[in-house]
């Protein structure tokens, strides 16, 4: 416990960050459109909000409240109003570079994906070349309706003497054709509704390439389809923006910006939080998964899956008691079980003595790879192998299930609390301190499921030591304060309750940070070795 | 449906006064939604003495899409032997019945189109992946994604 009580141990870490600015962001944030960063005070608060309100409870919480911690990344969420205005100011600020229309300022930033900076590149380098694919038509004025006589539409084969007052409405772009307005209208809401393509809807002419601009579309098309048209050119400016994502929350209509880009996905974990709650990764839109990198957790799901029926894991909720066989139900997370019968205590993941998971030698996550080296045929090899995934897969499907039953003990407790505070003089505030010591389990046993995906990838090596030595640390915090919560909750004892449930939530929430801090520094290191390749 | 009608009816009173390309002949066209047609190459070209059949089927927003048109397979005819047709079903990979389809295209630019890749063709052979095409293709080939790759072959 001496590493983390050095106030010095935090200001290593950020030392480090410090050398190294282009861990996490990119330079040109700036540049971003969404105002640089004068929103980062409350970025940095909404990171904070992850370990609650640094309030009283829980002590004085000083450490790096300016600035991210290593394994933090920068990130915001945008609403559907902050992406029109943020997609406006980019287009504005190319079209009065270039001196252009904003409609085709428009069409080029997203011919290149709303990189600005590699349009400025080559439209300065070729504006033609550049327009030409991009599909622009430099042309000052607007494309206008006309009323034509002596018109033939090449589209319906329809004239102007077919029109009422022998005039056709027509409509061309800067391409010069020219087709009545009612062919341009049906076209326009095939494509919308139909192929419900935005960014590119081209003009009808063979081989012409040239895009139909917005304004040009709100002229031809009913008001219902050109609000949908809006939609899908606002979902292509996320889809296309390698800085932006949805939030994978099923009905939440946030996107989440942030600035990893994917080249640093093999060695930093951007784990972000939506503002409607949710936590996922922004590197690859799966639920939040630090300390385990994209990759590998990428190659961990795929085995799972492979593999599922071989593993079998079996998330029932009920063991036999490894002394004397009467079955036990586990009606929480906690993993220190106590037969009722024999009082015997043991481990429901290892089934091992729980004496020996209390003191120093606990070892009950790492795997003995001594029966492995001795395989000698490959029956053996294979056996050895499928016991080496057993290992780490019951560890990571089993944090899973903790972290549910931990939530349903706190169900059924938050009802008796609230009974409590109606019958005794108990406040609000003095029954939350269960919530928050639930909310930050939940998030460590997420934390400590990817740690047995990543271990299962690790070369093993004195540095996977030191990593497993950590990872013991946080589970067994983690542990520790689970138990607390099945404690039989009575008013008198609630003080004491209270007082030790909020130290060791600070102290489980303190070994979560070195756990994702030191994995983080050993990826800036490149103090991780793997033993697969990718 | 109501563009789609008037136009079709259009191109079908100026193909029977004017008759449709040369080398090819209206075999059905009772109604406005599916037509049939006999074609065959001018000229020099491998498919020398051959008639194939051509089959189309108007969508209700033609011509905003595309229509289908494959090879027929009954009625005594067979596809040719050509890289982009598929041998068990008459599918035929042209980008202007696909992402290149416009609405001013029509079906006599389109016979034209298909003879034009019929005369273009160097050397007879069914496309690489046709058995296995065969195997999974959807019923339209408008369903296929196809891949353009060189439409001149
Ligand atoms: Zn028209
Ligand atoms: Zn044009
Ligand atoms: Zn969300
Ligand atoms: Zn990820
Ligand atoms: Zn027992
Ligand atoms: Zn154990």
């Amino acid at each position: 416990m001496s590493d983390m009580s050095d106030e010095n141990f935090y200001d290593d870490i950020e030392d480090t960050m410090d050398e190294d600015s282009a861990y996490g962001y990119d330079d040109e944030r700036e540049e971003s459109g969404f105002g640089g960063n004068t929103d980062s005070d409350e970025e940095e608060e909404a990171i904070l909000d992850d370990y609650g309100d640094v309030d009283d409870a829980f002590g004085t919480n000083d450490i790096g409240k300016e600035r991210l911690k290593n394994w933090q990344v920068e990130f915001k969420s945008h609403s559907v109003e902050s992406i029109v205005q943020a997609q406006k100011k980019e287009i504005d600020h190319v079209a009065s570079m270039f001196m252009i229309k904003d409609t085709d300022a428009a069409i080029l930033l997203r011919h290149f994906g709303w990189n600005k900076e590699r349009l400025i590149e080559r439209y300065m380098d070729s504006p033609e070349k550049v327009n030409l694919e991009a599909g622009v038509h430099e042309d000052p004025s607007r494309p206008r309706l006309q009323k034509l006589a002596n018109f033939t539409c090449e589209i319906c084969y329809l004239s102007s003497e077919d029109s009422p007052g022998g005039k056709m409405e027509t409509l061309a772009l800067a391409c010069g054709h020219r087709y009545c307005k009612d062919c341009y209208q049906h076209y326009m809401e095939q494509k919308i509704q139909e192929e419900g393509e935005s960014r590119r809807v081209q003009c009808m002419k063979e081989k012409c390439n040239l895009v139909i601009d917005e304004k040009t579309v709100g002229m031809v098309v009913k008001p219902r389809i050109f609000e949908r048209y809006k939609t899908l050119l606002n979902r292509t400016y996320v889809d296309d923006s390698s800085t932006m994502r949805w939030c994978p929350a099923p009905n939440c209509e946030l996107a989440v910006e942030c600035h990893v880009s994917v080249k640093k996905l093999d060695k930093v974990v951007p784990s972000v939080r939506c503002d409607c709650g949710h936590p996922f990764c922004f590197g690859c839109g799966n639920a939040a998964h630090a300390p385990a990198v994209c990759p590998i957790v990428k190659l961990w799901l795929k085995k799972c899956e492979d593999d599922s029926e071989t593993a079998n894991w079996i998330s029932a909720n009920t063991k036999e008691c490894p002394k004397c066989n009467s079955t036990i139900e586990k009606n929480g997370g906690c993993n220190h079980m106590t037969c009722r019968k024999c009082k015997h205590e043991w481990c429901w993941i290892c089934s091992g003595p729980w004496s020996e998971h209390g003191n120093s030698w606990y070892n009950c996550n790492r795997f003995d790879e001594k029966s492995g080296s001795d395989a000698r045929d490959t029956q053996a090899k294979s056996r050895a192998s499928l016991e080496r995934y057993l290992h780490y897969f019951n560890r990571f499907a089993n944090h899973e299930q903790s972290a549910r039953l931990d939530r349903d003990l706190y169900g059924r407790t938050e009802k008796k609390m609230e009974e409590m505070q109606l019958t005794s003089e108990l406040t609000w505030i003095e029954v939350q301190f269960l919530k928050k010591a639930v909310d930050t389990l939940t998030e460590c046993r997420m934390t400590l499921k990817w740690t047995y995906c990543m271990a299962y990838y690790l070369a093993k090596d004195n540095m996977t030591e030191l990593f497993e030595d950590n990872q013991r640390d946080l589970e067994k915090a983690v542990e520790d304060l689970s138990e607390q919560l099945e404690k039989p909750i009575e008013r008198d004892s609630i003080p004491d309750l209270r007082q030790r449930v909020t130290d060791l939530t600070v102290y489980v929430q303190k070994r979560r940070e070195i756990m994702l801090s030191d994995t983080a520094t050993g990826f800036e290191e490149g103090r991780w070795r793997w033993n697969v390749t990718f | 449906m109501r563009i789609a009608s008037k136009r079709l009816t259009k191109e079908l009173v100026e193909l029977r006064n004017q008759g449709p390309p040369e080398g090819t002949a209206i075999l059905l066209a009772d109604d406005l939604k599916e037509w049939r047609f006999s074609i065959s190459v001018l000229g020099e070209s491998l498919y020398k003495g051959q008639t194939f059949g051509l089959r189309f089927r108007f969508p209700d927003n033609y011509p905003m899409e595309s229509p289908e048109v494959i090879f027929m397979t009954t009625d005594g005819f067979k596809p040719p032997v050509h890289p982009h047709v598929y041998s068990s079903n008459g599918h035929i990979c042209l980008s202007i019945l696909g992402n290149e389809w416009s609405p001013v295209l029509n079906v006599s630019s389109i016979l034209l189109s298909i003879q034009s890749m019929l005369a273009s063709c160097k050397e007879l052979k069914h496309p690489p992946d046709d058995e296995r095409y065969g195997r999974h293709a959807p019923m339209s080939p408008k369903d296929s994604r196809f891949v353009y790759d060189d439409d001149s072959v």
